[in-house]
């Protein structure tokens, strides 16, 4: 098992490796100019040559690439500027390392994503949980059917409709905004729920299908046949010889979606103007502001690998066969 | 825009190159199902549009760059006169707000751009997911390790994010051409991991060792045993591929790195109406609403062939 663990996880520095090379292919040999592009649409030529300089546009790619791998773990200077440890690169644009961009809109990415999986795993799972057991009627096909609908509207235009709708026309809720917590949980979450409601549909469609055929094919197999047949109480069949294994991949799929959240959170915090990463991204390729459009794509990137690993490693616990299997 | 015909034949070719019998099959149970029938005639009139948008737009009398200063009102910042966005017998679908372009003339012109970039990068992702897929999955060997890895590297992506970072970085150039290639660039290891396992197992059953027998080459195994086998899975793959394709493009547009104005796009019209929601309701509406019932058509009908294929296969 840790030779196993040990693999994996040099296969995630290998990808990562990987991931950074690629991405500072395109940003920096991919682009006519990039220093042009870095210093943004204004820009006088000195401080397009400085930022050359600063970068190190002139040196081999090698060089480059290696002083941007280092100031990653070991920090670098720009010029004058100093940029710390976990140094993502700097902006020209805002005159900030991307890095402290990133921290100072963590929280509010966090809560729209956990509150979001939330709302996604209780209503998708339950949902179809509920449609495997009373498979046929008509719950079972108006779910569904919502469930084709939910998974078809894009983000954007359900985002758009409840703002209008709930907002504008019947003012029931507020404008979101990033409230905190602490100041006030009412208002706090008054502001957060449509983000969550249009960030959770497209997925808890997706998992109410995937929990339905699931469950329907355990309920076929013979160990829960076995199960009905030595009269155990219906609750327990349900819990442990139907749910467990529907659940499972469930959890793998869930990993991976959480994971790569970062993507579907772009256009919602958009929308919504929240100011977390996703809206820091867009606003960044609005400005064409590079060095942060390439540590968000990193981070994103880092995210989706480790959540794979971690969800790997989470399989071979929740899953006996896996395990045997793997060791 | 010379290569919509063509591409829209592809789509109507893909289910009866089928087997002939379940292909036909298919089509007679979709035309039977009311709610896919009505999903079928909903796409038909979206690729008619897309097909025939010049016609169309020489009737409705309105192109879709042309700017109608008399359908605004100037002075509430150029909401569009009339209710429901301006909606009237010469604007069917109301106006752009402020500049007073033609909506109907510039959804039909989107339909044209949704559907040629989908349908293109559906056909380069078959074309790279099948080919590749069957490399890896009939040669083995190295062959299978470098193409496995490729899709790894691929898939560990968070492919949205990269997309958008690639289209920042390049320069303008050729729009619906570049965001075929991305798109494609990213999809095609889902098909092809399919398509993989796929050949693996058929490469080893009893027609293609009596095949061999007989002196088949590979490219004769490839061709004449595997390829025909593997035709369910590529058309439920890429029927259900089309309607992510469709929203990838419009969310891309939508974030401004797809297709650049004044072209237009459903995407790229949803976002500029953004700005505008709570004024004028009906300018996301109208977009909005044939971008959710095309990818619902295109789901719901995937789902269905899907299911039917499946039924064959069970049977």
């Amino acid at each position: 098992m840790t030779r196993y663990v040990l693999g994996r996880l040099g296969g995630v520095v290998l990808i990562l490796l990987a991931v950074c090379l690629f991405t500072y292919l395109i940003f920096f040999k991919l682009s006519p100019d990039p220093a042009v592009m870095i210093c943004g649409k204004t820009c006088t030529p000195e401080r397009i040559d400085s930022i050359r300089t600063v970068l190190g546009l002139n040196q081999p790619l090698l060089t480059q690439f290696w002083e941007f791998l280092s100031g990653i773990f070991a920090g670098r200077d720009y010029g004058s500027v100093h940029c710390s440890a976990p140094c993502l690169g700097y902006s020209f644009q805002t005159n900030e390392s991307v890095w402290s961009m990133i921290t100072a809109r963590l929280p509010v990415s966090i809560t729209v994503a956990v509150g979001a999986a939330v709302l996604w795993l209780l209503v998708g799972v339950i949902g179809g949980l509920v449609s495997a057991v009373k498979q046929g009627t008509w719950w079972d096909r108006s779910a569904m059917g919502l469930a084709l609908g939910g998974v078809s509207v894009p983000n954007y235009v359900l985002a758009l409709v409840l703002q209008y709708v709930l907002v504008v026309k019947l003012q029931v809720l507020p404008f979101p905004s990033a409230v905190s917590f602490v100041d006030n949980p009412a208002v706090w979450f008054e502001s957060y729920l449509m983000p969550w409601v249009v960030l959770a549909v497209g997925y808890a469609c997706l998992y109410a299908r995937l929990t339905r055929s699931n469950v329907i094919d355990t309920l076929a197999e013979n160990y829960y046949r076995t199960a009905r047949a030595k009269g155990l109480s219906g609750a327990l069949i349900m819990r442990r010889h139907a749910l467990r294994p529907a659940l499972t991949p469930i959890t793998t799929i869930f990993g991976m979606d959480f994971a790569g959240l970062l993507g579907g959170a772009l256009i919602t915090e958009t929308v919504f103007g929240l100011n977390g990463i996703g809206k820091m991204a867009a606003d960044s390729i609005a400005k064409n502001d590079q060095p942060v459009i390439m540590a968000v794509t990193l981070l994103a990137a880092f995210f989706v690998v480790i959540g794979n690993v971690v969800v790997d490693l989470l399989y071979t616990a929740l899953d006996p066969r896996v395990r045997v299997v793997s060791a | 825009m010379t290569a919509t015909p063509a591409l829209v034949e592809v789509e109507e070719a893909a289910p009866s190159s089928a087997p002939p019998t379940s292909g036909k099959r298919v089509l007679t149970r979709i035309t039977r199902d009311k709610g896919a029938l009505a999903c079928l005639v909903f796409l038909a009139i979206v690729v008619l549009m897309a097909v025939a948008a010049p016609l169309i737009t020489k009737i409705s009398g309105w192109g879709p760059y042309q700017f109608d200063s008399a359908a605004i009102n100037s002075d509430l910042g150029g909401v569009p006169h009339g209710a429901l966005g301006g909606i009237s017998g010469s604007h069917w679908f109301g106006v752009e707000p402020q500049n007073g372009r033609d909506l109907f003339a510039r959804i039909v012109y989107g339909a044209r751009v949704s559907i040629t970039i989908s349908l293109s990068a559906t056909l380069l992702t078959g074309i790279l997911g099948v080919v590749l897929g069957m490399l890896a999955g009939f040669y083995r060997g190295w062959v299978d390790q470098v193409i496995s890895r490729l899709m790894d590297f691929l898939m560990a992506f968070p492919a949205l994010i990269f997309m958008i970072a690639i289209l920042s970085s390049l320069p303008s150039g050729n729009r619906p051409v570049l965001l075929v290639v991305v798109i494609s660039a990213f999809g095609w290891p889902y098909l092809a991991r399919v398509i993989r396992g796929q050949t693996m197992t058929l490469a080893n059953r009893e027609f293609v060792e009596a095949a061999r027998a007989s002196g088949a080459k590979d490219s004769q195994v490839v061709f004449r045993e595997i390829l025909p086998n593997l035709r369910g899975s590529i058309v439920v793959m890429t029927t259900l591929a089309i309607p992510g394709y469709i929203g990838t493009e419009a969310g891309l547009s939508f974030l401004g790195v797809g297709v650049s104005p004044p072209t237009a796009s459903w995407g790229q019209m949803i976002s500029s109406s953004v700005s505008w929601y709570s004024v004028d309701p009906m300018f996301f509406a109208i977009p909005g609403l044939f971008l959710f019932l095309t990818v619902l058509s295109l789901t719901v009908l995937g789902d269905k062939i899907r299911t039917l294929i499946d039924q064959g296969e069970a049977a």
